[in-house]
């Protein structure tokens, strides 16, 4: 089986006002259907790790690929239509855009890729909103539900398009230990039953522990995986 | 990539209408700046068209007279014995011809083939006094073919009270300058006693007043039939003083009076020479109208500058997650792009329809001046010209004001934002 997401010899530096080098030529891979979380102590460049991976952020050397294709170097625009396709994203903070419906900020990243039809964006979106349990809330606007309901509507907006990986950022670090549980086990189930792979930052210890693989990091260098 | 994407435009729109006041007061401002522009347009232009119209389209085209003056060539020169000499002439009189335009009937049957010209009609002009008792009043009466002045220099416009075809088919008849009627308090269907400077008198009945709005000219002038001023003047029916013609196109006149000049002998002057004034007046009032809406319009933009800016401020996060779920700088950048330009189309459409409103309210307004008799409310151009201007002038404004800021949202890097909460 060939890794979803590959990375080799990543290296970062900062210059502010002296060059730090934050990534020391870091490798990782990550399987299909994997849940893989991204530990360390603050400033370890595990967050760096993450925009760099997530290639949103293209100042780095190295290479990465995503299923396959070597993504350093790719054009801004050729990046933001993989990462619609390819990745799902889900932050401390839910980002769901206030104006809009709740079902609408779902169907969003799909309306942006066009491989389908309106309507057939809206059933997969509802589809995607029912697995989260949040279905009741589609007409809502999304400044009108509870917190720990945003954060499920952020993840079916991740899993709008199937993605191959799905990124997280503490997508549980402003959950109480009931909704983190709850995501936890969404996330369980989109690795088992859909073969998405996860790859999450997290500071949460507990959680981290139910995860298939942990990856240490210190000093910009990863210590175990 | 399609210029109009149905997805950017929808969440564009969206935007807008969830700060319902905020875009409902950019949009004012394009609204008030169009409007505006739009009211002080159709309204100078209207106004031009009307001062204009008062000299130029009762003003000949091209005038072809006779004018009395000296001899352009002296005997003297003319002499083989003084021929390498230098003339020193004093005190050259005029040389005695007669008021009659030579060639008079060459030239207008000439110029009746020409493709330039739309039409020609003679004029006699001639010297009177107007006899009311023992008092004589000078004047200046003019002999034309009245129904063809009227369909090319709109005489019938400065008639009030009587007709032009009652002068036209009554040889004893005048219309009579409406300031010489009242200095000798005389009505329609009163007779006024006419004295020619060689003498002969006349008894016309007055079938019409001439207002011309210029009071020096109502004072002097009146006109009859061609045939009553040859009469008058002692001449026969091949006599006329002046040519006048109108061309379809005006910007041939001035060609054309130079044509005239070299190939006839004669005197012509064009319309732009004779009245270089109005041309200048028009340009100037059209300058102010569109330099004042131009100022209006940078204010507009300048406050769809400042909303958009504040929105894309206030709108930071969405920016970053609308690009890490796979929107590109562009699609941002045109979403901000769209909002200006559906402010500024919005603004503009009722822009348009209030100027409109205004301007035909304008036109229905009384507006009575002893100057133009047949005008009874202001006059207003409603061009459709000035609304496509319009709409184009608001368009290019809030692109421009709207470019900054979205290229700034553009250009925002969803990294620092999603990191920095």
């Amino acid at each position: 089986m060939k890794p979803v997401l590959e990375a080799r010899n990543i290296r970062k530096k900062f210059i502010d006002p002296v060059e730090v080098e934050i990534l020391r030529g870091l490798d990782l891979s990550v399987m299909p259907g994997e849940f893989v979380s991204i530990m360390g102590k603050s400033g370890c460049g595990k967050s760096t790790l993450l925009y760099v991976l997530s290639t949103m952020d293209t100042q780095y050397e190295g290479e990465l690929y995503l299923a396959g294709q070597a993504l350093q170097g790719e054009k801004p625009n050729e990046l933001d239509r993989i990462r619609n396709q390819h990745i799902g994203f889900v932050f401390q903070f839910h980002y769901l855009l206030p104006e809009f419906s709740v079902l609408k900020n779902v169907m969003l990243p799909a309306l942006k890729l066009g491989l389908k039809s309106a309507e057939e964006i809206e059933h997969d979106a509802m589809e995607k909103l029912r697995l989260l349990d949040v279905q009741e809330q589609a007409l809502k606007r999304a400044t009108q539900i509870s917190g720990g309901q945003k954060q499920r509507v952020a993840i079916a907006r991740a899993l709008i398009n199937n993605p191959d990986i799905i990124m997280g950022d503490e997508p549980t670090g402003n959950l109480d230990s009931k909704n983190a549980q709850r995501v936890f086990d969404i996330f369980r189930e989109i690795t088992s039953e859909q073969k998405q792979s996860l790859l999450i930052v997290t500071h949460d210890q507990d959680f981290a522990a139910k995860t298939d693989r942990i990856i240490e990091m210190a000093d910009g260098s990863i210590v175990s995986s | 990539m399609a210029l109009f994407n149905q997805l950017l435009l929808g969440i564009a729109k969206t935007h807008l209408l969830a700060r319902k006041k905020q875009s409902a007061i950019a949009a004012l401002g394009v609204t008030f700046g169009i409007g505006v522009f739009i009211i002080m347009v159709s309204f100078m232009t209207g106004l031009n068209g009307l001062l204009d119209g008062l000299i130029l389209n009762r003003t000949p085209h091209v005038r072809i007279y006779n004018e009395v003056k000296q001899s352009e060539r002296q005997p003297i020169e003319d002499l083989a014995t003084y021929k390498d000499m230098a003339h020193i002439i004093h005190s050259i009189k005029p040389k005695n011809s007669q008021l009659k335009l030579r060639n008079g009937l060459a030239i207008r049957a000439e110029l009746r083939k020409d493709k330039r010209v739309k039409g020609i009609t003679p004029q006699v002009s001639t010297r009177i006094f107007y006899q009311a008792g023992a008092v004589q009043l000078n004047g200046n009466l003019a002999g034309m073919d009245v129904l063809e002045e009227a369909r090319l220099f709109n005489f019938q416009q400065y008639i009030v009270g009587g007709k032009p075809e009652d002068l036209a088919s009554n040889e004893n008849a005048i219309v009579l300058g409406a300031g010489v009627a009242k200095n000798l308090s005389l009505q329609v269907g009163d007779y006024v006693q006419i004295v020619s400077i060689n003498g002969s008198r006349e008894r016309l009945k007055i079938v019409g007043l001439f207002q011309s709005g210029l009071a020096d000219i109502d004072k002097v002038f009146s006109y009859c039939n061609i045939g009553t001023a040859q009469r008058l003047s002692g001449e026969g029916g091949d006599y006329f003083t002046d040519l006048h013609l109108k061309l379809h196109d005006i910007e041939a006149a001035a060609g054309m009076a130079e044509e005239l000049r070299n190939s006839w002998g004669v005197n012509a002057i064009d319309i732009k020479t004779a009245n270089a004034q109005f041309e200048t007046g028009t340009s100037i009032r059209n300058m102010i109208t569109y330099a004042v809406s131009f100022a209006l319009l940078i204010v507009a933009g300048f406050g769809i500058y400042n909303i958009l800016n504040m929105l894309i401020y206030e709108k930071m996060p969405d920016i970053a997650i609308l690009k890490a779920t796979g929107f590109s700088s562009g699609d941002v950048q045109r979403i901000f792009l769209y909002q200006a330009m559906m402010i500024g189309f919005v603004g503009a459409a009722i822009g348009l329809a209030f100027g409109f409103l205004a301007s035909y309210g304008i036109s229905q307004a009384p507006f009575e001046t002893e100057a133009l008799p047949t005008i009874k409310t202001f006059p207003v151009n409603f061009d459709p010209k000035f609304y496509i201007i319009g709409i184009i002038f608001a368009l290019i404004t809030t692109f421009l004001a709207g470019f900054m800021p979205s290229r700034k949202a553009g250009k925002i890097d969803p990294v620092d934002i999603l990191r920095g909460q």
